[in-house]
């Protein structure tokens, strides 16, 4: 039935409907019109919008433009168009359960401060969880080790959990590490002989031997590698974000201190307590990794922990982005609903949907490829049902590197197993 | 028959009628408990009449009503209907644009046993010493300065049920709280509400024990074993009481010679239930494991109230509907564990969709309780997309009546039918949205959260003083 009418439409105005659109394939040329267009970009909102894919790249975007000889063309319906969505910060492609190690590659517990830790060498295209983000509209996230310390007297991480690379989440291999992953504050502690104040002492010596023009001496008492010394050292040259987990406001002011004085380009990720600092954090141009639903004092590192964060660190001009505390690939389907949040409480609404597709792609240098619906970029674009940030919304359809994806996971095949046999009477 | 403190008097006052020996009596004392030993001292504070005008109203009952009126004395819900007349004094609620709903009910909460800040100092909500802990009941850890109560009132949450952890195969008695600030939990007891039974199913309690300690439960197998040996012994405790209690009754020297059987906390419990007293609130993923459970409680004869976190229920949603026990679930939180791993998004709405099914959306987290509506919106489009029809009117009951039913509190909570306590929310807008704010919240006709004029220091004494609450930079 589906198959007799894409026949129909083809042969009608080469158009389809958006349910009946074929997937996976490439075809020459797309047109999406006459949607709302939120470009994130310097074109800003487009009503009435379209947007023309040819050969996987956005080629035009306006209002009047018409589609090549043999372009596919969709009729949005006012439908909204949005940059495909950040998944947050976190496991996505190397954590299938949680709870059984062997499908879980999320932190490095060596006992040992190794900055050249790489996850993307565990990451896994067909992990479960990808299928299902891709379906809620999210096409690349940043994958970052966990730090946690050790169990029954094992090793734990360092507060260096490693490097953090962005994933794409129709599956290709991951960008090159961008950013480096830093635990200080309360969860610091266990990781730094008990006390907080540790982690700036060790990450201080990490840096000095990072920097050292000739080798350290024989004997002398190092906590990197080589591999170490030149990961961390290119940080520094390359000014590449360094993601410090962080809470407590006065931790904060630490870091952005810190940041200044070892001149390191600081991300704070956590941030329950940032916008107490948000002048500062504005003035030092550093952006806040947060959680818009974080209201509560959790550990006594987020007692100033608000509703209101995100809206009042976006009001005094910090880049804001949004990622779940709890860093699970399952959960980052919740990220939009979060961002919800945050506009009922006092977000704009176009920075909310910035804190969740420009922003991350900016702080975590993927904006020639994600973020922003551009000409010359590659189109990595979703078709709403309705308001991107509304519970009640649905993907209608979603390019990732300009190929139409499925909506299909292993829980909409449960789903439909199961619904037929509800129709029937025989789910027991 | 339920626990309530009434029920234990009248139940007292047969027994010294019939038996008529006192002496026989004071024996007896130990091996008949108090039903009530920690009374609720909630009593609703008295308020003006509360007039909420041309509102859209979601009854819980099942009804949407457009530009309607809702009248609240007297603690109760008076009137609900078109041009409702204004009594003397009353609070007046524009409520137009406005909808209202009953007030929410989580049947699943570790608010006060698992607090904020979740620190060692505070951490009572498993009493992870022994598989079985029957004895336990979780309000006797429910610390009522969690501030987690507080941001569940700005969410529309009116009454909570408290249970214990998962650790333990039997974790012990749940209790129900009006979500009222309180210096002591006696204050925030549900009055005259049953208490339950929390247990688990699956991986918690085989990993805690057998994963954990090396002993049992270490398997499913072992977990049902451990079940079933607690409730044969329950049966021969009631055997062994209805011995006692046959010899009082006999009189004589039968009676003289009576001995109770010995007071076991934990029998109490487990006596309770098979009773039909304690309805079991269970803690189960998986659909196999439900069923299994459906079994054993025909096998020993009692009932189980609700499964929750069954993530799995949509696999079953025809039998749990027709042995008549509800389904708690989440909206979307899966994946966790295994199992949790074949969770689906449309699961609550095909609960529902069962015919006499009892889907109820409930939270396990101090998060998901301060939005359980918008758990429901998701789920809502979630069935509507997969072809069924859930007007608000329907998913409302979710989050109200049906868990009210679960509870035992549904003839007096859950819904806005006349008479029942004045639980309810107003909200800003449709509350099956992400944009949607509980503008009032009234417990028992009491206004206890007005986000228009919020309190000026926080409710919560934890959160009293704290400059970084305060948000002096530091």
């Amino acid at each position: 039935m589906i198959r007799l009418q894409q026949i129909e439409m083809a042969a009608f105005a080469g158009a389809c409907l958006l349910a009946a659109c074929p997937v996976g394939a490439a075809p020459a040329a797309v047109l999406l019109k006459n949607g709302v267009i939120h470009t994130q970009a310097a074109r800003g909102t487009i009503d009435g919008g379209s947007v023309l894919i040819v050969a996987g790249r956005v080629t035009a975007i306006g209002r009047d433009l018409v589609a090549p000889a043999g372009a596919e063309v969709i009729d949005l319906k006012g439908r909204p168009v949005t940059p495909a969505l950040f998944g947050g910060v976190g496991q996505m492609g190397v954590t299938e359960v949680e709870a059984e190690a062997s499908t879980n590659d999320s932190t490095l517990k060596l006992g040992q401060m190794r900055p050249e830790f790489d996850l993307t060498y565990a990451f896994n295209p067909d992990s479960v969880p990808l299928a299902v983000s891709r379906v809620e509209g999210i096409g690349f996230a940043l994958l970052a080790p966990g730090a946690e310390a050790g169990r029954k007297g094992g090793p734990g991480s360092s507060i260096i959990a490693g490097l953090g690379s962005v994933v794409r989440l129709d599956g290709r291999r991951p960008r090159a590490p961008v950013a480096l992953a830093v635990t200080v504050g309360a969860d610091a502690g266990p990781l730094a002989g008990e006390s907080r104040a540790a982690a700036f002492m060790l990450l201080a010596q990490a840096l000095e031997e990072a920097r050292a023009a000739a080798p350290l001496a024989a004997g002398e008492q190092r906590l990197l590698t080589p591999a170490g010394r030149r990961v961390l050292k290119s940080f520094l040259l390359e000014q590449k974000p360094v993601v410090f987990e962080v809470d407590r406001a006065a931790d904060i002011r630490t870091v952005v201190e810190f940041a200044a004085r070892e001149k390191l380009k600081a991300v704070v990720h956590g941030g329950a307590e940032a916008w107490r600092l948000a002048p500062l954090l504005a003035r030092a141009q550093v952006p806040v990794v947060l959680d818009p639903l974080d209201d509560l004092p959790e550990q006594f590192d987020q007692i100033g922990a608000t509703l209101e964060n995100a809206a009042r660190l976006h009001a005094a001009g910090v880049t804001v982005v949004f990622s779940r505390r709890s860093a699970s690939p399952h959960d980052a389907r919740k990220l939009r609903q979060a961002a919800g949040n945050a506009v009922a409480h006092g977000l704009p609404w176009d920075a909310a949907l910035a804190a969740l597709t420009s922003a991350p792609a900016k702080v975590f240098r993927a904006a020639a490829e994600f973020g922003s619906i551009e000409a010359g970029r590659p189109a990595n674009l979703v078709v709403w049902s309705g308001d991107p940030l509304e519970v009640s919304t649905l993907v209608d359809a979603s390019w990732l590197d300009g190929r139409r994806q499925s909506l299909r996971s292993r829980q909409t095949e449960l789903r439909d197993r199961y619904l037929a046999k509800l129709k029937a009477g025989a789910a027991r | 028959m339920r626990f309530s403190h009434t029920r234990a008097v009248q139940r007292f006052a047969a027994l010294a009628v019939g038996a008529g020996l006192a002496a026989a009596l004071a024996a007896a004392e130990p091996a008949t408990p108090s039903a009530d030993p920690y009374p609720s001292t909630y009593a609703a504070s008295a308020a003006a009449p509360v007039l909420i005008r041309g509102a859209t109203v979601l009854t819980g009952s099942g009804a949407r009503l457009e530009d309607t009126d809702v009248l609240v004395a007297d603690g109760k819900v008076a009137a609900v209907g078109q041009h409702l007349a204004t009594p003397e004094g009353a609070r007046i609620v524009e409520g137009k644009g406005r909808w209202v709903t009953p007030g929410l009910i989580d049947v699943h909460s570790h608010l006060g046993v698992y607090p904020s800040p979740a620190v060692s100092g505070n951490s009572d909500g498993n009493e992870a010493t022994a598989p079985v802990t029957a004895n336990v009941w979780a309000e006797h850890s429910v610390w009522p300065v969690d501030p987690g109560f507080d941001t569940a009132l700005a969410g529309g949450i009116t009454t909570l049920e408290i249970l214990p952890g998962s650790a333990n195969l039997i974790g012990g008695r749940s209790v129900i709280l009006k979500n009222v600030a309180a210096v002591t939990y006696q204050a925030m007891k549900f009055p005259g509400a049953p208490q339950g039974l929390k247990m688990a199913c699956g991986e918690n309690p085989k990993r805690v024990y057998g994963a954990g300690r090396n002993m049992a439960p270490s398997t499913r197998m072992g977990n049902v074993a451990g079940y079933r040996a607690q409730w044969i012994e329950a049966q021969e405790y009631l055997r062994d009481l209805g011995a006692y209690q046959a010899k009082l009754k006999a009189g004589g020297k039968s009676a003289e010679d009576a001995k109770p059987p010995k007071r076991d906390l934990r029998l109490e419990t487990l006596a309770g239930v098979l009773k039909g007293e304690i309805a079991v609130q269970m803690h189960c993923y998986r659909a196999d494991e439900m069923a299994i459970m459906l079994d054993m409680a025909r096998e020993f004869g009692f009932r189980i109230a609700a499964f929750h976190h069954a993530v799995e229920a949509y696999k079953i949603a025809n039998l749990l509907a027709e042995r008549g026990v509800c389904a708690a679930m989440w909206a979307d939180w899966w994946g966790f564990k295994m199992e949790a791993n074949d969770g689906i998004q449309e699961n609550i709405a095909l609960v529902d969709a069962a015919p006499q099914s009892c889907a109820i959306v409930h939270s396990d987290s101090e998060e998901g309780i301060q939005r359980l509506n918008q758990e429901a919106a998701k789920a809502a489009a979630r069935g509507r997309a997969a072809g069924l029809d859930i007007p608000p009117e329907r998913a409302i009951r979710w989050l109200t009546l049906n868990p009210a039913r679960a509870l035992g509190i549904d003839g007096r909570t859950g819904t806005l039918e006349p008479g029942k306590m004045a639980d309810l929310v107003v909200w800003n807008r449709n509350p099956f949205s992400v944009y949607a704010l509980a503008d009032e919240v009234y417990i028992d006709g009491v206004l206890q959260f007005d986000r228009a004029h919020p309190p000026v220091l926080p409710r919560s004494d934890f959160m009293l003083g704290q400059p970084a609450a305060a948000g002096v930079a530091p």
